[in-house]
Order: structure tokens, then sequence, then C-alpha cells
């Protein structure tokens, strides 16, 4: 069936996307974050990176789920399992907002 | 583990009480969205809507270079907007940021109401009705509507990128020149939302010529009441 294939193909697509192009990933900031961090110099240090100066990214504070399981797209810490991650993502985003729009869906007449 | 991973607006950038604002504004959009996706969900398009909001999901994790240090990546807004609907476009980005934010620490918590009014209300929102104005053209040719797809997207991203000025004008966090930042925004989002065009008219137009009948944009206007 027509549609069937074009569903399974179209996931295969965003589970091969987010399992394994997402290793080719530029891992910069983004334009936000950058922007944030303007006016500030990062700096390595053993716990982590530190912003000096002044910018408004000093002022993020730490994510209140940082210790969650997939927390930055890894899986129990591990950057090396983000394709990992972003497959339960992938899978978590189609069960979430699959669910919701097949119960807000208009109902056909033989409801 | 904040570092470089982040891709969203983290807790904190802007003050209490903005956040509350945004929060609500967020609830108010979504609230309507959820009221007015119904009559663009059916048996047929929900599959359809689901896998729309698990691709921008997978896409949002691959940031692409802009510039010397700095990357880029798909918000999705305009993208599920032309595929499935303004409202349901909607509800798709939503989910995605809300999961982020719950699942991958990435995206705050309290900045939730801003991420969501940013990419989700107003970035899809502005690229929508980019698309709707050059509907005709969209219709005419495939070239048409890959072009459509573009300036839509390329809008949403910039669009988007203004919210979040918006909010660092009304309480924004750390001395910095309000001028500074939107020009720094705009710039850099004007970059990216080149990428965010080039990626969502190659996904509009590969989904153009195998289901036509799931593109949301050809579709809404010209169907015969139901």
């Amino acid at each position: 069936m027509r549609a069937r294939w074009f569903f399974v193909s179209s996931a295969l697509v965003a589970l091969v996307l987010a399992g394994v192009v997402s290793y080719f990933a530029d891992s910069s900031p983004d334009g936000l974050d950058s922007v944030t961090r303007q006016g500030c110099t990062a700096v390595e240090t053993p716990q982590g990176e530190r912003l000096d100066g002044s910018c408004p990214a000093q002022h993020a504070k730490p994510h209140p789920l940082e210790n969650g399981p997939l927390a930055g797209y890894a899986v129990g810490g591990d950057s090396g399992l983000t394709g990992v991650a972003g497959v339960l993502g992938v899978v978590a985003t189609l069960g979430v907002s699959g669910g919701l729009f097949w119960l807000l869906r208009r109902r056909s007449r033989a409801d | 583990m904040t570092g470089s991973l982040a891709m969203h607006m983290s807790d904190g950038l802007i003050d209490a009480p903005t956040a509350v604002l945004f929060g609500a504004v967020a609830v108010i959009g979504l609230s309507f969205a959820v009221v007015f996706a119904r009559r663009d969900l059916d048996d047929r398009t929900a599959p359809m809507a689901g896998l729309v909001a698990a691709f921008v999901f997978a896409t949002q994790m691959l940031n692409f270079p802009v510039l010397p240090g700095v990357s880029g990546h798909l918000l999705g807004g305009a993208l599920a907007a032309i595929l499935a609907g303004p409202w349901v476009g909607a509800l798709c980005v939503s989910i995605v940021l809300v999961l982020q934010a719950l699942l991958f620490a990435d995206g705050g918590i309290t900045a939730l109401g801003a991420n969501i009014t940013n990419m989700a209300l107003i970035g899809t929102a502005a690229g929508y009705l980019v698309a709707v104005a050059l509907r005709p053209l969209a219709r005419r040719s495939r070239a048409g509507l890959t072009g459509v797809a573009f300036a839509a997207a390329f809008v949403n991203t910039v669009v988007a990128s203004l919210g979040f000025v918006l909010e660092y004008a009304i309480g924004g966090q750390g001395a910095v020149s309000l001028g500074g930042v939107a020009a720094a925004m705009v710039g850099v989002h004007c970059l990216i939302g080149l990428g965010e065009g080039v990626l969502t008219a190659l996904t509009v137009a590969a989904v153009a010529s195998a289901r036509p009948d799931l593109v949301h944009l050809l579709r809404k206007g010209s169907e015969v009441a139901a």
C-alpha cells in the first residue's frame, strides 16, 4: 500500500538522520548561543567550560534535568551514543505527536 | 554538559517576569493551535503530522556550519506548516521543544514558553504567511513550490530570531546593548535561514514528488468542503 510505504520510508529517513547523520553535525555553538556568548571568552577547565568576561550566557542557569539519562543528546553522559539518543528521540516524538494528533483528529462518520 | 549541545534558550537568560509572560503567550497560542488543528487532522493526515514532528526533531540535531565557530540548525516551523498546516505545524514544533527540554535537557524549563513562542508560534506564523502569499507560484510548478518553501523557511528563521530580541529587550540579563544583540541575531540567522531554506525546499520537494496530496499548502483552498 502506497500510504504505508511512504510512512515507513519517511520514518526510516528520520531515524537515519538522527541515528547516523547526527554524528557529522557541527558541534560549534549555534546562532543563539554564539550571540549570547559575545563579550566572553570560553576557557576550558577540568570542571567544564568557564566564560570569562561579560555576556548574557553567563546568566544561563544549569538545566534542572542536566543529569537525566539522555541529557545533552548523550546516553548516560556518553556523547559517543548520540545516535542512540537521536533514535530514541525520533521514536518518542513520533509516539507523542502521533498519539496527540490521532486523538485530536476529526472522526469519520463511522466513529 | 550544558555547553555546546544546547540549541535553545537556557533558563536565566531572561528574568522571571518575562519568562512568565512568554509562558502565558505560549499557553494561549497553543490553545488556539489545539482547537484549529483539528480541522487539518483526519485518519490520513494525523500519522503524517506525527512524522513531520519526528522529522523536525531529527533535523534539529543536524547543526551545519555558518561561520567559523558558529553553527545553525533547522527550526522547522515553515516546513511543518507547509506540510501539515500552520496550527498542526505549531504543535509539531512545540512537541519537539517540550521533548528536547524534558528528555535531552536542551532548552530551559522556565524558558520553554519563550522558546515555543519564538520557534513554534512566531516563526511558524511568519513562514506560513509567506507561503500563503506565494501559493499561486507554488501551485504553478515544482520549481515554484521549491522556491516558495525556501523563502518561507528563510523568513521563518529570521523572524523567530527577532522573538529572542523582543524577549531580551523586555527582560534580558547581562549588560549588552540591545542594538548589538539585535544586529548579531539577525545577521547570523540570515545565514542560518539560507540553510533552513535549502533543507526545507529539499524536504518539501521530496514529499511533493512522492505524495503531493500530503502537502498542506497545495491542498488547502482547492479542496471541496468535506
